[in-house]
């Protein structure tokens, strides 16, 4: 029996140790908001927060968890406006919208260790989510924009 | 006010009421009477073209589309699949400027598959926006006078002294007014205007449409992961499936044994499904279904099947060997498909004869969202919720293989993520219904892995296009010979089709403008061995890149400046007759309302080299290449500027010009530029699904690469011919950037090295 947090309320799961964590949240728990995208962790549209960090979450084993501190697109923010919400908003980032909560996740947890990121740290850092629609010159104008909004 | 009205498709007979739910307050909640817009029926004869062609035809019913609440909110139906084409942006931001409604107080809803009912729904050919502009337009018109009238009676004035605008009636003369919300019920009892007594807002008075600061409607829902695409379903005691489909297209199974599989924890049945005969359509391939308590523990269980199959006749396809059948087959003559002057004779006097073959491999769809549906079929009932972009075909489907009454297959459509035409295909949510069945009426989600996904895909057709010129002594081009060899989309649907059909070949190949006097397109015969369904812009994506690459190599044989050339090869400006390029299919519309207009080809190439910068100095390994095509009834442009040095390509700016007519929501086209032109970078330099064996030899992202964040252009730039003509007939959006993108890449691979390369994809050639 493992015991982890997802957005802040207790989760325990006993069943298939090597259930990952992206199935957990989406079949078993309820919260398909964390999107499956490969299951090999080539696309990153399960991107999730462990401790604060990205991780992907079709990668990550559930009996591996124990005391974590999951985040999903779901809980980034109470309201919906992290500073990366907001921009992504505010720059209409999205087509099909389906890679952006991996996206969003991923560049929430770059500004959180890098608040003002170069081209490149944001190369680095992004290139392991897939777009299919190409919205990644938004992305980047949206990850910029949020984080000199951060450093006002 | 002089409209473009597209004829609704004549309806006989009764109509059933619209109510989707118990109570709905406003003007769907009205009884439907049929004393409105309808027109007269065609007679047989006569074809009917745009979205009157279309089965169903086009719906301009208010009733059917509007419901008005007491509290105001506007629910708004969108009968149109939603896959980040900003469909559902865009039907409300032309509601609220003839409604005159508050456009955040609108609330677009997906309309359940019903083509009776809702009209045409096949969101393919980028065509929602085209097809339903004027429709819409009066579908806003019409409430808005209903509304008006309402309030009118109600006053006791004239209704020419009331006027409709911020979601109110007001009577400026006695200073009152009306929400919305508090006419909806009674206005919906009213006529609804015929069309002729409709006032539509003058487009100088457009607060929404054409402006650029309209948001997404989604925009909150996505970015704070809210279950809304087909994928997301939840329903209590849902169980999850996944099938082991033949490898082989046209596979059986021969046998299987399933003790292993059986003992994964969760598994909840493994059972069998029919396998079709081929050319199957969009049917499902049948194999080994496994049900389980969640998605993974059914894949698990998979991977333990024991199956031996029945490959079938298409076991021995190879591309390496495929590509070489096609090369051979263009060196012969083809069925000749338009023949303009006398080719032979002026290839045999040119001064100067330039061929190229180019090729272009398989590509699979790979929307981020496989395909997935859920299902529940009980108590006789059929429902499925899933991402379809053709709700009717999964209907029609359900309808038939399970002998339902049409009331009993309900189809709950869901935002799509991403489909770039393999959700045109609904095999995957026949699946889900099929399971459910099995089970007793048990709600079943049914999920393609990323390797069902590529490798059962329905594929982008493979490619050879041979090119042969002639120049004169004066480098002019005076002979054309294009030979097109691929797999036709018929072959999904009938065996031995080995030709191209009519409306594939009029994605680029014959509807040629360019003023050459001798010009003949040939389509060699080419037979397919898989499952043939092309990807967003279809058999434009070939066309496109051998025309305009072998216009560059052609201005490069003259030593003549490639944009100068590309403009002299199209001449003068005119309209060219579709008759006149033996191109009877102009993407189903109207051949009188949709000439080839050159000139709107020559002003996107001007527009994209002007703002590019064509001509000014570059440094050693950096080059521009240009590129231009007309397809969906929409002209583009592009210039990209790439930098080769040190083994690596990248892209530092693309310029894409773009005329579609007048646009309904610019910042919703703008991204569909961009993002064509970062999938033509990654179909041009990467995108490849081969076979071996009969098995495609890609399975997953790190086989079938996409571009991502690092390799895409550091900077698009989109420019919009402008145009206030919203009454003359609109351009496709979603697919006509796509196909002069990779062709730009390589005219600006040669114009940086003199490497000139003729297959996709371009991996590391340029090197």
């Amino acid at each position: 029996m493992v015991e982890f947090n997802v957005n802040g309320t207790k989760h325990s799961f006993d069943g298939d140790p090597e259930t990952p964590l992206l199935w957990y949240l989406r079949d078993l728990a309820g919260m398909p908001g964390t999107k499956f995208g490969c299951g090999l962790g080539l696309c990153g549209a399960c991107t999730v927060h462990l401790d604060g960090v990205a991780a992907r979450s079709c990668q990550t084993w559930v009996s591996d968890l124990d005391g974590v501190e999951v985040t999903t697109i779901e809980g980034l923010s109470e309201d919906g406006n992290h500073p990366v919400q907001v921009a992504w908003r505010e720059l209409n980032v999205a087509q099909c919208g389906y890679c952006q909560p991996g996206q969003i996740m991923q560049a929430a947890s770059l500004l959180s260790e890098t608040p003002d990121p170069s081209d490149d740290d944001i190369n680095a850092s992004m290139s392991g989510n897939i777009c299919r629609c190409g919205t990644y010159p938004r992305i980047r104008a949206a990850i910029k924009l949020a984080a000199e909004r951060a450093g006002q | 006010m002089n409209t473009y009205v597209t004829q609704s498709k004549p309806v006989r007979g009764a109509v059933t009421n619209v109510s989707r739910r118990g109570v709905l307050l406003g003007l769907a909640a009205g009884t439907f009477a049929l004393s409105v817009q309808l027109p007269l029926p065609a007679s047989a004869e006569e074809k009917l073209y745009g979205g009157a062609g279309m089965p169903g035809g086009i719906k301009d019913d208010p009733r059917i589309f509007l419901t008005i609440e007491e509290d105001g909110t506007v629910r708004l139906l969108c009968n149109r699949a939603e896959m980040g084409q900003g469909v559902r942006t865009g039907w409300a931001t032309v509601i609220a400027d003839e409604l005159e409604a508050d456009l955040a107080r609108i609330r677009v809803e997906q309309a359940p598959g019903n083509e009776a009912l809702y009209g045409n729904q096949n969101t393919d050919g980028s065509r929602s926006m085209r097809h339903h502009f004027q429709p819409l337009r009066r579908i806003g018109a019409a409430a808005r006078a209903m509304l008006e009238q309402e309030a009118a009676a109600r006053w006791d004035v004239p209704v020419e002294e009331v006027r409709a605008s911020g979601h109110k009636v007001t009577h400026a003369n006695s200073d009152r007014s009306f929400g919305f919300g508090e006419l909806a019920l009674a206005a919906a009892e009213r006529d609804v205007p015929a069309t002729a007594e409709l006032v539509f807002k003058a487009p100088e008075d457009f607060q929404h449409i054409g402006k650029e600061n309209i948001n997404n409607v989604d925009n909150l829902d996505i970015t704070t992961g809210k279950p809304i695409y087909g994928i997301d379903k939840q329903l209590d005691g849902l169980v999850y499936a996944v099938i082991a489909r033949p490898p082989v297209y046209g596979g059986k199974v021969k046998s299987f044994d399933d003790a292993e599989a059986r003992k994964v924890p969760g598994v909840i049945e493994i059972l069998e499904i029919d396998t079709p005969d081929i050319p199957s359509a969009f049917l499902p391939l049948g194999g080994i279904a496994v049900v389980a308590e969640n998605t993974f523990a059914a894949n698990k269980a998979r991977l333990l099947l024991e199956i031996e199959w029945d490959a079938g006749g298409n076991q021995g396809y190879d591309s390496t060997e495929y590509r070489k059948t096609l090369e051979a087959a263009a060196e012969q003559p083809g069925e000749v498909m338009r023949n303009d002057g006398d080719v032979d004779a002026a290839l045999a006097e040119a001064a100067n004869r330039i061929s190229a073959s180019y090729y272009l491999p398989h590509l699979a769809h790979a929307s981020m969202e496989p395909p997935s549906a859920t299902a529940r079929f009980a108590d006789g009932k059929c429902e499925v919720w899933t991402s379809v972009q053709a709700p009717e075909a999964l209907r029609e489907d359900l309808i038939k293989r399970f002998e339902l009454a049409p009331e009993n297959a309900v189809i709950h459509s869901m935002l799509l993520g991403g489909g770039f035409g393999r959700k045109s295909k609904p095999d995957y949510a026949s699946e889900a219904a099929i399971i459910s069945k099995a089970l007793d009426g048990r709600p079943v989600k049914l999920t393609f892995t990323r390797e069902d996904d590529i490798q059962h895909d329905f594929f982008h057709a493979v490619s050879v296009e041979r090119l042969e010129g002639g120049l004169d002594e004066n480098g002019k081009t005076v002979a054309w010979l294009h030979r097109t060899v691929a797999p036709s989309i018929g072959s999904t649907f009938a065996p031995d089709v080995v030709h191209q059909s009519p409306f594939e070949l009029g994605m680029g190949a014959v509807d040629n403008p360019f003023d050459i006097p001798n010009l003949r397109v040939e389509n060699p015969e080419a037979a397919a061995h898989t499952r043939i369904g092309w990807f967003r812009s279809v058999y434009n994506i070939p066309h496109a890149f051998a025309v305009q690459s072998f216009a560059a190599e052609l201005a490069a044989a003259a030593g003549r400046d490639h944009r100068e050339y590309l403009l002299e090869l199209l001449g003068p400006d005119r309209k060219i007759s579709r008759a006149a390029m033996n191109d009877t299919a102009v993407y189903g519309e109207d051949p009188e309302l949709y000439p080839y207009d050159t000139a709107r080809l020559r002003k996107v190439i001007e527009a994209a080299t002007e703002a590019a910068g064509w001509g000014r100095d570059l440094p050693e390994g950096k080059g521009l290449g240009l590129a231009a095509h007309h397809s969906f009834v929409s002209y583009t442009a592009v210039v990209v500027e790439v930098d080769v040095k040190d083994g690596a390509l990248t892209f530092p700016r693309v310029d894409i010009a773009f005329d579609c007519g007048a646009v309904i929501s610019p910042d919703r086209v703008r991204a569909q530029l961009e993002g064509a032109v970062v999938q033509g970078v990654s179909l041009a330099t990467l995108g490849e699904i081969s076979f071996k064996d009969g098995v495609p030899e890609q399975s997953n992202f790190d086989g079938f690469e996409l571009t991502r964040i690092d390799a895409s252009p550091v900077e698009i730039h989109t420019h919009l011919v402008p145009s206030l003509d919203y009454d003359s007939p609109l351009g496709g959006v979603g697919e006509p950037g796509l196909p002069p993108v990779a062709p730009a890449i390589t005219n600006a691979i040669f114009a940086a090295t003199g490497k000139r390369i003729r297959a996709l994809p371009i991996r590391d050639q340029f090197v």
